[in-house]
């Protein structure tokens, strides 16, 4: 009977593990937050890697069969994932998942967001009229998205929804601990003029209150000519940069070639967890990032 | 805390300086405390402007940020749906009359299958809208403007949002979900035309009205099934004034991911239709209508694509490989009539009527190959080929096939080379060279191809 009993237990508690919610997240830093959040209560699918575009991604047939099991769906929005999400989301026949449903979670919605254009037009670039979508890297914003969504996942899994509250306040926790560590680690970067390769990284640089005085793109989303590099060379010349700051997926050529001709470094950021050897997770991201810049200003 | 530093600093150097106190020592030292002493007054120079600069943009930003009211005021328009135009041209120069264009040993089958025409020329102008109609269904409509006037309805169809079991359901008129090209429209194509065996089977494309069901396997392995019923109004049926199902297809794609930088797909295809009175006509090398005919019967289509495609790290923006081949069978098997009077004067000894009835059998196949390499950001480069078999018609004692091109054995093949250039997502330009044999032995055409392809408007998501 005692043996029945147990046996009994291991198949509702092996349930249970099945039972897990399943995530897609679009992301590494929303697969990251998501597992902060949900601990064993989720099972996390990540559509994306740190090597990847995020806004150049084939709707994969991979990415489908994973939509079409997920039951929650967590994403940047503001426009990062559009070349995408909308038909891996469509094409998945998972009710839940539709834009509109619980399980559509889009992060952008929960933070205030940078360079909101004022007139849309292509002939800027690439622009994303809902703003700048690279918000991750200030991790106030994180702080935000995890609390949202930790109410999302207690909303689609109500038996665990004590379990998310209290994933959420442990990872908040240990973030309001570590952000004015990361602040003061940073301190000497307040002021620091740098040039972008994309814009990548406006929030990082608001958060930490470097400068950003040129990218190395004339219009968001569009390669550089020779000529517009030896623009932003000239004006280096006139207003030095310290360093130029590039996401661990984007092409070294630009960036190789300011930090040769302007003989200032070139700063790989991870960007999102993966991005480096030493971004493993949402902590270590900002240990790395700003270990990176401050290694980029000596 | 700038201050207290500086005074950190002067504490420590007036410290180790009064051990070994020379003259240049000393001037050394003055001159740290002075450029320590500038950096900082810097430093704070630039924080106090900062902060005035957030200050005014905070109060600059406070008027506009009642975020509500903006969207109060969108009002009406707020719910207009995602609309987005294709704008297509070109310029063609060939080395044979588009107008005279067959594929010889292939019954004609009406589709716009000709090369474009010679000179500039307007592509058709393509006009999409697409939105939630509520929380069960989406409702798309695209429209192509032809040049000459005139608006053709290409797809406007409904699909479910909410079925349970990952089923789907889509009804109207839409694009068959067969192969790989057939449901892609032409601007996302890597070449300026249509596959030969997309021509010879389906007049470039599978259309249809209809519904759709497809449901999609909940397994790691994306594993899609579908099927399609349809009026059958186009090749390769026809219209029928039944009621009843008039065109079925049945189809299957399985695809998944190789490592993080190869992902492939690869589907079966079927398509089944009782053709009645599936009439044509044929032409000679004048152009002129020489011949016409119809056939009755049963037509089935099979089909097998695949499609491998490779980035490295996954990340196709810089470099990219897609390399893409489908194979296309066709038996049709029935009755044809044909009338080729209109060939020839009738001898005059002869007298007879040149038309007779009996029955046809006949395979057919098809496929093309194709790679499209994109060595740097922008830019790619692609080859395709293409073969036809038009197998031999097996024909009743009242036919002949020596009489008609469309009856005779010919293996058509076509070599493409293109280049294209796309400065950002939602521009294209490209040249393409073709030769074509599907004329017939000795008529090879030579064409040359430079075409811009752009869309503007709501920005698209593709499918794989």
């Amino acid at each position: 009977m005692k043996r029945l009993l147990a046996l009994l237990c291991l198949l509702v508690s092996a349930g249970a593990a099945q039972a897990a919610v399943k995530v897609f997240a679009t992301l590494p830093e929303w697969g990251a937050l998501a597992q902060e959040i949900g601990g064993d209560q989720v099972k996390v699918y990540t559509a994306t890697h740190a090597l990847q575009d995020p806004h150049r991604v084939d709707a994969k047939p991979s990415l489908l069969a994973q939509a079409r099991q997920a039951q929650l769906v967590v994403a940047t929005g503001a426009g990062l994932e559009v070349g995408w999400l909308p038909v891996v989301v469509r094409d998945s026949g998972n009710a839940a998942i539709q834009v509109g449903q619980p399980g559509y979670f889009e992060a952008a919605a929960y933070v205030q967001r940078l360079e909101v254009p004022a007139a849309v037009d292509r002939i800027h670039g690439d622009v994303h009229p809902g703003g700048n979508p690279h918000f991750q890297l200030d991790p106030r914003n994180l702080l935000k998205v995890g609390e949202a969504l930790a109410a999302r996942l207690a909303d689609i899994d109500r038996a665990n929804a004590a379990a998310y509250a209290a994933g959420y306040q442990a990872f908040a926790a240990k973030m309001r601990a570590a952000i004015p560590r990361w602040e003061k680690m940073a301190a000497p970067l307040r002021g620091v003029p740098v040039i972008v390769q994309h814009k990548s990284f406006s929030y990082l640089i608001a958060w930490l209150g470097m400068k950003e005085v040129a990218t190395l793109e004339p219009k968001p989303g569009v390669e550089p000519t020779s000529g517009y590099l030896s623009e932003v060379l000239a004006r280096q010349r006139a207003q030095p940069a310290r360093m130029i700051l590039r996401a661990a997926y984007q092409n070294e050529g630009p960036s190789a070639w300011m930090a040769r001709e302007a003989k200032i470094p070139a700063v790989v950021l991870p960007f999102t967890v993966g991005g480096t050897p030493g971004a493993k997770d949402l902590f270590s991201l900002f240990d790395d990032t700003v270990a990176r810049l401050l290694k980029g200003l000596e | 805390m700038p201050q207290r530093k500086i005074a950190l600093a002067v504490a420590l150097v007036a410290c180790t300086g009064a051990q070994a106190a020379t003259d240049a020592d000393l001037a050394a030292i003055r001159a740290q405390v002075e450029e320590l002493k500038k950096t900082y007054e810097q430093r704070i120079a630039a924080l106090e402007a900062r902060l005035a600069a957030t200050e005014a943009a905070q109060a600059a930003a406070q008027p506009a940020t009642p975020e509500p009211s903006m969207a109060a005021a969108a009002g009406a328009t707020a719910f207009n749906p995602e609309i987005s135009v294709v704008l297509d041209g070109k310029y063609a120069n060939t080395s044979r009359d588009p107008n005279t264009y067959r594929i010889r040993g292939f019954i004609p089958n009406g589709g716009e299958i000709a090369p474009p025409r010679r000179s500039f020329s307007l592509g058709e102008t393509e006009l999409a809208l697409a939105a939630n109609v509520d929380h069960l269904f989406r409702g798309t409509a695209l429209f192509s403007v032809a040049p000459e006037g005139g608006i053709n309805t290409e797809e406007a169809y409904i699909e479910t949002l909410a079925l349970p079991a990952g089923v789907k359901l889509k009804a109207g008129r839409f694009l068959s979900g067969i192969g790989y090209l057939n449901a892609q429209h032409p601007h996302v194509w890597d070449f300026v035309d249509a596959p030969l065996a997309y021509k010879a089977f389906y007049g470039s494309r599978l259309g249809n009205d209809g519904v759709q069901v497809k449901w999609l396997a909940p397994t790691d392995l994306f594993l899609e099934l579908g099927a399609e019923m349809a009026r059958g109004g186009g090749f390769p049926g026809n219209e029928r004034n039944r009621n009843g199902n008039g065109l079925g297809t049945l189809f299957g794609h399985v695809g998944g991911d190789v490592g993080i930088s190869h992902s492939w797909q690869a589907g079966l295809s079927y398509v089944t239709t009782r053709p009645n009175g599936r009439q044509f006509e044929d032409i000679d090398a004048g152009g002129n209508v020489n011949a016409a005919g119809s056939f009755s019967g049963r037509s089935h289509t099979a089909g097998a694509d695949l499609v491998w495609k490779w980035a490295p790290n996954g990340d196709p923006t810089y470099r990219n490989f897609k390399f893409q081949a489908e194979y296309l069978q066709r038996s049709e098997d029935g009755s044809l009539a044909y009338d080729d009077t209109l060939s020839r004067a009738i001898p005059a000894g002869a007298g007879a009527v040149r038309a007779a009835s009996d029955s046809y059998r006949r395979r057919q196949s098809g496929w093309y190959v194709q790679g499209v390499w994109q060595f740097a950001r922008g830019w790619r480069v692609g080859y395709r080929h293409d073969a036809l078999d038009s197998g031999n018609a097996n024909l009743g004692p009242r036919l002949q096939a020596a009489d008609a091109a469309g009856l005779q054995h010919y293996s058509p093949r076509r070599n493409s080379l293109m280049v294209d250039w796309s400065p950002s997502e939602f521009s294209r330009v490209r040249l393409q060279y073709a030769r074509d044999s599907s004329r017939g032995p000795g008529l090879e055409d030579n064409q040359f191809f430079v075409q811009y392809i752009m869309s503007l408007g709501a920005h698209g998501a593709h499918k794989f």
